[in-house]
């Protein structure tokens, strides 16, 4: 019935279009054949999911269930920002609907709800789609429909492999360059300190174990704890970083499990330095989670207090620079749509990355095919609102190369040295990025950008 | 009774809605109605075990996860058929199964359900332990494609659709025959009372070895069939709310007959989708919003309960004898024709003769039943 509906309502337009376009020729044989430039073309359905006045996307976003707490936000959030883009002109005046849902983080579940939203629902995109695991589970049946998967929440590397998977883009920094760059910090400011790896025994604490190895000499890390999502006893773990006389700690772990690192640390009498992964360490999820850790066995701690001092990796602005353009525009857009949420680190992610797929899409010009916003991206982004540049290339499809080194100091990040830049190799440099940071634009929307 | 000619004939009757539907309708409820297929096969397998041999399973994800792993395995590593891969992942559940059945064997009521519940949390975490085996928490790609003799446009739903069903549809043939052979009427003794049916000469822990065998074997099915459908197999997947949820399933459709396991497959795949419909339709925020299918799913479990002690099929037929008097012939697994009584959720907990109606007497066609067991 949708279907049949829809292929008629393609069926008039097309009629329409062509009705208008032979009139346009009849009557304007004075002027030029390119008269109807893409300017000002007739807004068409060019593609599955678009039509002359909207472009629906879809996501599966674990908003209930075990990942929720923090990551339910970040799908509200990049709604915000489609919702302010919609009442301020849309793409090109078509308004974007966003339809993200529930997996519970779930494979199964996802591949139902992506199902859904590309057989029954034809949206022109999947976008922002939460977790390696989950988002594996669609991984071939997007590329086999041809529906462009972009920006993919998860910083696993898989995402980049565009001779098998066109359609799928990556966006935040991969867990191996963040461990390539936190590595080389460690490997320089504690060269005569013992190091000790806590990590999450899956691809994202492997692969930053990966790029921490390539960087910190085998003979400086004197303990390896890894710990599973589902077991929530990690006394163990800390007992034997402890006891192998680890003076720093590098973890690659979820919030949870580092407020729980921080907790245990705190009651066997160790104060490792830490050095954790920008995954974990959003200041006010984190602060949260460790206050009200100790709240449940009955202590009363300052969450936000204790994880001051904690070194991490950050590829955008500080929530903490409140002058800075950026921050200013998601603030705005987080009071005036998404107020009810939190202001932390995962709003500014559903925004940044909201604010990416609108670049994109206004790179992919006027009546955008699903092929055109694959080809616009891999034609390169702009940075926006990122503070290292992209990798995207027709042979490249990760995302941001490179991050920053900061310290959490009372509840946000401090950046410490400059942007750093590298690649996922054993050998690969790391470089100082030399480019500038780009503003955000007056209008608080992208416009097409010339390819970089 | 149900003879096997009827089965069959109900058999390709749904078949054929089966095939009618999957044309008719869109790729996303082909996707549906193998997902329901899957749903099927798994529940079928508990109800068989809970209904009929009064046992309880809370780790039938578990053996789901088993039949999962294998299939990917094979088809990874040696690109066996999928029928072959069918067959050696029921073989291998089969043998899993009877493991746990030994133990379970010498367990009843509450503790029985605790230590499958062990089995549910447990046994997907060994894919932790051996990422390079089992691919961690990434898990494992499947890749399952249309048969080239159906042409190049045949969606692959659709052909999803068909595999899932013809295994679900076969599964229920086989277990509706089992349910009522000698191996079955054994079961329902055991169920009802095992001292009797042993003292009746039937082997009770034989028995209901045997129950957790045939239910595993279905899970291990079904965990093959949804390795094709996602196209993953990861432990993410096969936690221990999959492992409740098979069990919800077969007690909201009713515990009493297999056709239960169609109406519970059908709550557990439509309800979220239509209550999420539902919900977004309505512009409900989305803290709102997510919970309401779980909210919606609680709704009709309690609703069920309440008004159809029985599950859902259980409902139905206490509607139709309410209209059609209760001269209808007895197509529960109910050993007495004149109770109308099939098994509740009641025997989760409580097996053996504290279950259901107060024991009576043996009646005739059970002491048949026994004999025919015993001969």
């Amino acid at each position: 019935m949708k279907r049949s509906q829809r292929l008629r309502w393609q069926g008039a337009a097309l009629i329409t279009a062509t009705a208008l376009a032979v009139a346009a020729c009849s009557s304007s044989s004075s002027s030029t054949a390119t008269s109807t430039s893409s300017s000002n073309a007739a807004l068409t359905a060019s593609a599955p999911g678009i039509t002359a006045t909207t472009i629906t996307i879809g996501s599966h976003q674990p908003l209930t269930g075990v990942a929720a707490p923090g990551y339910s936000e970040i799908a509200p959030a990049s709604n915000a920002y489609f919702q302010y883009v919609n009442a301020n002109g849309g793409i090109y005046g078509r308004k974007i609907i966003y339809k993200y849902l529930d997996d519970a983080y779930n494979p199964t579940t996802t591949s139902s709800v992506v199902h859904q939203l590309v057989l029954q629902d034809n949206v022109y995109a999947i976008f922002n789609g939460l977790g390696t695991p989950t988002h594996l589970a669609v991984l071939s049946f997007l590329n086999s429909e041809k529906v462009p998967d972009v920006f993919v929440a998860s910083g696993c590397e898989c995402w980049n492999n565009p001779s098998q998977y066109p359609e799928t883009f990556g966006w935040q920094i991969d867990y191996v360059r963040e461990g390539k760059i936190l590595g080389q910090y460690v490997a320089q400011h504690f060269k005569k300190d013992k190091i000790g790896y806590f990590y999450q025994n899956d691809e994202f604490g492997q692969d930053g174990v990966k790029g921490l190895d390539y960087e910190i000499p085998s003979s400086m890390v004197v303990s390896r704890q890894s710990y599973v999502p589902t077991n929530v006893n990690i006394a163990p773990q800390v007992a034997a970083l402890k006891a192998s006389g680890a003076q720093v700690v590098v973890a690659f772990a979820v919030p949870a499990f580092l407020a729980l690192l921080k907790l245990y640390t705190l009651k066997l009498g160790y104060n490792p330095a830490l050095v954790a992964s920008n995954v974990g360490t959003d200041p006010i999820t984190l602060g949260g989670l460790v206050s009200s850790f100790a709240k449940q066995s009955g202590a009363t701690l300052n969450g936000s207090a204790l994880i001051n001092g904690i070194i991490t990796d950050y590829y955008a602005p500080s929530l903490g620079s409140t002058t800075n353009s950026w921050i200013a525009l998601w603030k705005k857009v987080h009071d005036q749509y998404d107020a009810k949420a939190p202001f932390d680190g995962n709003v500014q992610y559903g925004m940044q990355a909201a604010y990416t797929f609108v670049q994109a899409m206004f790179n992919a010009g006027r009546n955008p095919t699903r092929q055109d916003l694959v080809n616009a991206i891999q034609a390169g982004l702009p940075q926006g609102p990122i503070l290292a540049p992209y990798a995207y290339s027709a042979t490249d499809h990760a995302g941001m190369t490179g991050a920053y080194i900061a310290k959490i100091e009372n509840g946000v990040f401090v950046q410490e040295g400059p942007v750093l830049v590298t690649d996922t190799s054993a050998t690969g440099a790391i470089t100082t990025f030399s480019g500038t940071e780009q503003q955000a634009p007056a209008s608080g929307i992208p416009s097409a950008s010339s390819s970089s | 009774m149900w003879t096997l000619p009827r089965r069959l004939g109900v058999i390709i009757v749904l078949a054929a809605i089966v095939v009618f539907l999957s044309v008719k309708l869109n790729a996303f409820r082909d996707y549906q109605i193998a997902e329901i297929a899957v749903y099927v096969t798994a529940i079928a397998g508990l109800t068989v075990l809970t209904g009929l041999s009064g046992q309880i399973s809370l780790g039938n994800g578990a053996f789901m996860a088993i039949g999962a792993y294998t299939t990917a395995l094979l088809l990874l590593h040696l690109s066996w058929p999928f029928y072959a891969v069918l067959v050696v992942a029921a073989a291998i559940t089969a043998v899993s199964g009877a493991v746990v059945g030994i133990a379970a064997a010498r367990l009843r009521g509450p503790y029985l359900a605790g230590a499958t519940l062990m089995l549910g949390v447990a046994l997907p975490s060994i894919a932790y332990a051996w990422p390079g085996v089992f691919g961690g928490d990434q898990g494992l790609n499947v890749v399952f494609t249309t048969p080239s003799f159906l042409g190049a446009n045949f969606p692959l739903t659709r052909w999803q659709a068909w595999v899932c069903a013809a295994v679900a549809l076969v599964t229920l043939l086989l277990l509706g025959n089992l349910g009522h052979s000698r191996i079955g009427r054994n079961w329902r003794a055991v169920r009802d009372d095992d001292v009797a049916a042993a003292l009746d000469g039937v082997n009770v822990a034989a028995a209901r070895i045997r129950a957790f065998v045939v239910s595993a074997t279905s899970a291990g099915l079904a965990g093959a069939l949804l390795a094709i459908l996602t196209g993953l197999v990861a432990p993410g997947a096969y936690t221990i709310t999959l492992s409740i949820a098979l069990l919800t399933g077969a007690v909201i459709g009713g515990l009493g007959s297999l056709a239960g396991a169609l109406w519970g497959s059908l709550v557990i795949v439509l309800v979220p989708t239509y209550a999420t419909d539902v919900a977004t339709s309505h512009g409900l925020s989305s803290s709102v919003g997510a919970n309401i299918p779980i909210v919606a799913y609680g709704v009709v479990l309690i609703l069920v309960m309440l008004v159809f002690p029985q599950g859902i099929q259980g409902g139905l037929r206490r509607i139709m004898i309410a209209f059609f008097g209760p001269n209808q012939k007895s197509r529960t697994w109910r050993t007495a024709p004149a109770n109308n009584v099939t098994p509740s959720a009641d025997t989760l907990l409580i097996s053996g003769d504290e279950t259901l109606s107060p024991p009576e007497p043996p009646d005739k066609p059970t002491s048949q039943h026994e004999k025919e067991g015993t001969s």
